[in-house]
């Protein structure tokens, strides 16, 4: 099982520019079903239950972006300052010069995706430690800069009362009705919808030789440069990917709550988003979403813990690397390894 | 006109001048050696051919054009692309996977074609599975092509990091040791092997320590001596040339391939 891959989990580079695996598919098509039928008729009538998967399905997008980043054998701590980038973004196009909210959900994450690529150029040549500790730092840096922000971040008072998202109308006909705040129903189709198409994006990333290529990055970045792979392009495109997925994730978190704040996003944030991906774990693309709505969810069941939360994240990370280096998600594919095995 | 031209090319690491002042240039279609003891400047003389590190002073001219200067994933896309000394491949993909992989400069599709899995996309990965899958067979991989990279024996990971260079389909290729580790049989097919490349079109520079194999296999040798280059020539002119069995003084005369 260790010696030999045969296309089981990942397909192979080359089958047709990445195979779908019969286990995506229905992983895949189990997911939509449970997030746009199965949650609705279940949850549909419980907003705190609906509220709380909706905050999970869009932090777990915004997990994927770090993944995304893994993948290229770097470990991302700016996920937060990205996210408040994208959030303020939207919150001061939204109140100040009243664009929809439709159109700043893609602003903010390619305002997010460019700083991205601008501070990643630089910054991407850095390595282990080094790269994650800049990253960390960038987190303290961008908080800080919505607090002296002055009047467009309006400081520590924050941005509130950011309008929710209007209708969208095609031809006379609402596609999209307007959204309000008494109701999480609309905000928990569309984090789901976000979510999916995330997904799908990513799945289609990391099958096709882009993904080979990232893959290839975190390996051996000389070996890359050698067969002619521009390795700071790739890495610079990682990134930014990584970054528009904050930028959407924050936007869109900034329609759920109306505010934004400095603080929405802290350094514990972007540790979170990495924890996600580490429960989950790093080798599957269901990773994040898996290790964020475990951690979500069960942090909003368990109320009384809720003050300890850093030091139980803080242990589960510990208990992670040492127990489970390959996340929860290995666990699945190891029993079904041994099954295969047993079979032959 | 040659392939590669060195000219006068430098290279000091503080104090330390590791190639000093070296020229010398290689034609299409031969086989050339650079030898010399550890810490000559062999692998560093690589490292600056294939753009891998500046020079100092001095530059490479391949085919009439300066390659100094460009980033190395460009020389590579050029043609000129070089193994490693150190063994070294994509360790947790396939060795099948780490020569596909390598076939990146022969994609013919966009990157929104690949992202897409455009028809020319898939075509291209049809290709480069069955290039590689050709390479593996040449290069005796063929039976452990569904392996792990790390979990290949040493010897078949030198092949491997061969493999994955000829998948970029090289003009020049620069070879850095690929004898290491090899016992005589493994060696005589490899150097059989390093023949095959040439014959194909392929112009081979390489660093070797094997000296029986040296002389079996190159055209032409520039030896180093602590980054100078100290002689230059075929192989019989080599071995009697006085400077060189200086340089290897203190050493069992058979090494010099007598
Ligand atoms: N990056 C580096 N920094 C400092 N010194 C180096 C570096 N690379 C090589 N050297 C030195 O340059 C000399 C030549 O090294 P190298 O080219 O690897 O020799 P060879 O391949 O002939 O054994 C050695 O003395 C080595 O220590
Ligand atoms: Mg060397």
């Amino acid at each position: 099982m260790d010696q030999v891959t045969d296309g089981g989990g990942q397909s192979t580079a080359g089958e047709a520019g990445g195979a779908v695996t019969r286990w995506q598919i229905i992983s895949f098509a189990g997911l939509v079903l449970l997030l746009f039928v199965g949650v609705p008729v279940i949850f549909g009538k419980l907003p705190y239950f609906i509220t709380v998967l909706t905050n999970a399905a869009v932090l777990s997008f915004i997990s994927l972006g770090v993944w995304i980043t893994f993948s290229i054998g770097r470990m991302n701590l700016a996920q937060g300052a990205f996210a408040l980038v994208g959030g303020y973004v939207t919150a001061v196009l939204a109140t100040r010069y009243g664009i929809s909210f439709w159109v700043c959900l893609p602003l903010s994450g390619l305002v997010s995706a460019g700083l991205g690529a601008l501070i990643g150029w630089p910054m991407l040549r850095l390595k282990g430690v080094y790269f994650a500790m800049t990253t960390l730092s960038l987190t303290e840096a961008i908080r800080l800069l919505a607090l002296n922000g002055g009047d467009i971040t309006k400081g520590a008072t924050g941005i509130v009362s950011v309008p929710p998202p209007g209708a969208i109308r095609i031809l006379g006909l609402t596609v999209v009705p307007p959204f309000s705040s008494a109701n999480p129903m609309p905000y928990y189709f569309l984090a789901s919808a976000i979510l999916a198409l995330g997904l799908i994006a990513v799945w289609r990333l990391s099958t096709s030789r882009l993904g080979w290529v990232f893959r290839s990055l975190r390996q051996n970045e000389d070996l890359a440069t050698s067969i002619g792979i521009n390795v700071a392009r790739y890495r610079v495109t990682a990134f930014s990917l990584c970054c528009f997925m904050a930028g959407i994730g924050g936007a869109f978190f900034v329609a759920f709550q109306q505010n934004i704040y400095p603080s929405t996003y802290t350094i514990a944030d972007s540790v979170n988003f990495l924890l996600y991906c580490f429960l989950g774990g790093l080798d599957y693309l269901f990773g994040p979403v898996v290790g964020a709505f475990l951690l979500v969810i069960s942090f909003e069941l368990l109320h009384a813990v809720q003050d300890y939360q850093a030091l139980i994240y803080g242990v589960l990370m510990i208990f992670c690397m040492l127990c489970l280096p390959n996340g929860i998600l290995s666990l699945r594919l190891r029993r079904l390894g041994e099954r295969q095995h047993s079979k032959t | 006109m040659p392939i590669l031209e060195i000219q006068g090319i430098t290279k000091r690491y503080g104090g330390l001048t590791a190639v000093n002042n070296v020229s010398f240039s290689v034609e299409k279609g031969e086989i050339v050696a650079v030898i010399g003891p550890n810490g000559a400047g062999k692998s560093t003389l690589f490292k600056l051919i294939s753009s891998f590190v500046p020079p100092t002073s001095g530059k490479v001219v391949y085919n009439g054009q300066t390659i100094t200067g460009l980033p190395p994933h460009e020389v590579a896309r050029r043609g000129v692309v070089r193994t490693f000394q150190e063994t070294t491949t994509f360790r947790e993909m396939t060795v099948l996977q780490n020569v596909i992989v390598a076939h990146h400069l022969r994609c013919s599709a966009s990157g929104l074609g690949i992202y897409f899995a455009s028809p020319k996309a898939r075509a291209d990965e049809v290709t480069f599975r069955d290039r590689a899958a050709k390479i593996l067979d040449y290069l005796g991989l063929g039976g452990v092509k569904r392996l792990q990279a790390r979990n290949l024996p040493h010897g078949h990971l030198r092949a491997l990091g061969i493999a994955i260079a000829l998948a970029t389909e090289p003009k020049l290729l620069l070879l850095d040791e690929p004898f290491a580790g090899m016992n005589i049989e493994e060696t005589d097919v490899a150097v059989e092997m390093v023949r095959g490349i040439r014959d194909r079109g392929v112009t081979v520079v390489l660093v070797e320590h094997d000296m029986s194999a040296v002389m079996r296999i190159s055209d032409k040798i520039i030896v180093l001596n602590f980054g100078l280059k100290i002689a230059e020539g075929a192989p019989a002119e080599i071995q009697r040339n006085d400077a060189v069995i200086e340089a290897y003084l203190g050493r069992p005369d058979d090494e010099l391939g007598h």
